[in-house]
């Protein structure tokens, strides 16, 4: 079965100084695909997936979100080069990409529900009643019906993050992006964030994420892609990369975690 | 079990004993000392044959005092209005990445903070001597679209509410930078990953949080403003103070009208922490601890706390058997 390209990452660069953070990244994604990006702390995993939503500026390469190039107008410069897009565009862009943060980053001073319904009503303009049934909806689907007027520190880290995944869903995004999105959580709560993210997965969203949780890549992705020193070492299926690894970086990595 | 019986017992007895208050006989003395020096000063205050106490009641309610309190209070609101817009830009074009912007904010602070406010005053006030008209057109070119005398747009209230609003903009821009800054940077990274643009960000994500850290150091600076405005008898904006030299002027009665503008400052400034209060409990929101209750919620809570002991009484009361009869 061949699936469209919904990301394509051409040769992604990006230096903060003097240091190199990555080094040339290709990566592709289909469509309702689920890639795991595996890596060290430090190796550059949370930069790339910053560079997809235009959080981080790239210094160099491509990268295409549904054939759409992100942050940047096709040869606009003078030279020809690509062009930075006006904020306006740019958070246009990020509309259609939903992400989810190690430490949740829930608005403090919104209930849980007002979190999700705070960007569909200001930003995509929906209809408040639509948007609030809406919420509901998206809060009965990550099990926490009971908590749409709690305030978030009132929660705890695992309710907090299923908050947010139910945030990022209410902009009906094509890709979501999970970034160590069970690292600050107390062991116990880790199930009810990775199940909610299972069924996401089921459903048939795209998502790339970024996890220490080898269990959940290998059931539950497509791809699995370890990264070191700003480099992709290698990439393939879960039973390759991660039963199977060529690497002697990658099962040192895996030993270290498993 | 004898054996822990007699530690529990010891123990116990060690608790009462640290629990027996010391007496602190100094404390008792230095306490009546300063109650007794407190109530001389009141009572020598009111018996002083100098102070005249009917003036002091004819002016409180005077006309021309209340107009003066009512511009007090228009001065000090729409200065606070005037210095909160000014310092917010100052703030946001400090924290910008534009260096032009990062050092005109920087300049402004500078100067409105580097010279003394009373100047600054006397600065507008004499405005028409600067300029003796003002216009607006082109610079460099002769198109003008209006025009007009300085003195008949910057009259002495205008030149009140510029100086002490220009010069507040300058410390207020310091708070609403702190508030800002308090903001953890991942709010801003969340807001903008869900497509929200920077000024949509600014407005419904970080300003709302960072007015938790604003609003009481603002709370104090509404309080100073509030006094400042005294500061303008110079320029002759006829607000309280003004209005109060001006009459003890005629009547000499210096001390009196003194003692009147007085308690119609504290009055005020009592009366400013309400706003304050309300303002601190709605931004609150969300930020873990329960809101504390509002004065109104508080008397509603006692007035049920009063009645359920009044009934309870009255179920218990034995001349009146016909209540628990009811219940
Ligand atoms: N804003 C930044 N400024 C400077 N260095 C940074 C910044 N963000 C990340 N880095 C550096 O880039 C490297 C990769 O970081 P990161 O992408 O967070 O790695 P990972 O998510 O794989 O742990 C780290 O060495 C980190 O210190
Ligand atoms: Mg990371």
């Amino acid at each position: 079965m061949t699936r469209s390209l919904l990301v394509e990452a051409r040769n992604v660069r990006k230096h903060f100084g003097a240091h190199h953070v990555l080094k040339g990244i290709d990566l592709e994604v289909r469509r309702g695909e689920v890639m795991c990006l595996l890596g060290p702390s430090g190796s550059g995993k949370s930069t790339f997936l910053r560079c997809i939503n235009h959080l981080e500026k790239v210094d160099g390469g491509r990268i295409y979100v549904d054939g759409e190039l992100m942050g940047y107008e096709e040869g606009t410069s003078p030279k020809g080069r690509a062009r930075e897009m006006k904020p306006k565009q740019i958070a246009a862009q990020r509309r259609s990409i939903g992400m989810v943060f190690q430490r949740f980053n829930l608005f403090p001073h919104l209930t849980a529900l007002e979190n999700i319904t705070e960007a569909p009503i200001g930003v995509a303009r929906h209809d408040r009643a639509h948007a609030r049934a809406r919420g509901m909806e998206l809060l009965r689907r990550v099990g926490l019906t009971d908590h749409a007027g709690a305030y978030p520190a009132h929660l705890s880290g695992g309710q907090q993050q299923r908050v947010a995944i139910a945030r990022a869903l209410a902009m009906e995004p094509k890709l979501m992006l999970f970034d160590e999105p069970t690292s600050a959580l107390d062991p116990e709560l880790v199930g009810d964030v990775l199940s909610v993210m299972r069924d996401l997965a089921r459903s048939g969203m795209t998502m790339i994420v970024v996890t220490h949780e080898i269990g959940f890549a290998r059931e539950v992705a497509d791809q699995v892609v370890f990264m070191d020193d700003g480099v992709v070492v290698e990439s393939g299926t879960p039973s390759h990369v991660i039963d199977d690894p060529q690497h002697e970086r990658t099962r040192a990595f895996l030993d270290s975690v498993l | 079990m004898s054996a822990t019986d007699v530690t529990v017992q010891s123990t116990a007895r060690t608790h009462d004993v640290a629990a027996a208050p010391r007496n602190h006989p100094g404390r008792w003395i230095a306490a009546a000392a300063l109650v007794v020096l407190c109530v001389g000063w009141v009572v020598s205050l009111w018996s002083n044959p100098n102070i005249d106490h009917a003036t002091i009641a004819d002016f409180l309610f005077d006309g021309r005092i209340l107009q003066g309190v009512l511009l007090t209070v228009g001065l000090t609101a729409c200065s606070m209005l005037l210095a909160t817009a000014l310092a917010v830009a100052l703030a946001v074009m400090r924290l910008s990445a534009n260096p032009v912007l990062r050092v005109m904010s920087w300049a402004y602070t500078w100067f409105f903070r580097g010279t003394p406010l009373l100047v600054q005053i006397v600065f507008w006030g004499y405005l028409g001597l600067l300029y003796q008209s003002i216009s607006l057109g082109i610079p460099f070119t002769s198109v003008h679209f209006f025009s007009a005398n300085t003195n008949t747009i910057v009259t002495p209230f205008v030149a009140g509410l510029l100086a002490l609003g220009m010069n507040e903009a300058a410390y207020a821009s310091e708070i609403v930078r702190a508030g800002l800054l308090s903001v953890d940077n991942g709010q801003v990274e969340a807001a903008h990953s869900l497509g929200m643009s920077p000024a949509y960000t600014l407005r419904r994500i970080i300003v709302p949080q960072a007015m938790r850290v604003i609003i009481p150091p603002m709370g104090n600076e509404t309080i100073s403003m509030l006094k400042n405005t005294a500061l303008l008898q110079l320029i002759a904006v006829p607000e309280l103070y003004t209005r109060a030299s001006w009459i003890s002027a005629q009547n000499l009665s210096q001390v009196e009208l003194l003692i009147v503008a007085s308690a119609w400052y504290l009055l005020l400034t009592s009366v400013l922490s309400v706003p304050q209060y309300y303002l601190e409990r709605r931004y609150g929101r969300g930020a873990g601890r329960s809101l504390p209750v509002t004065p109104w919620q508080q008397a509603r809570q006692t007035v049920v706390r009063l009645r359920s002991r009044v009934t309870q009484v009255a179920h218990t009361d034995p001349r009146n058997p016909g209540t628990e009869a009811d219940s």
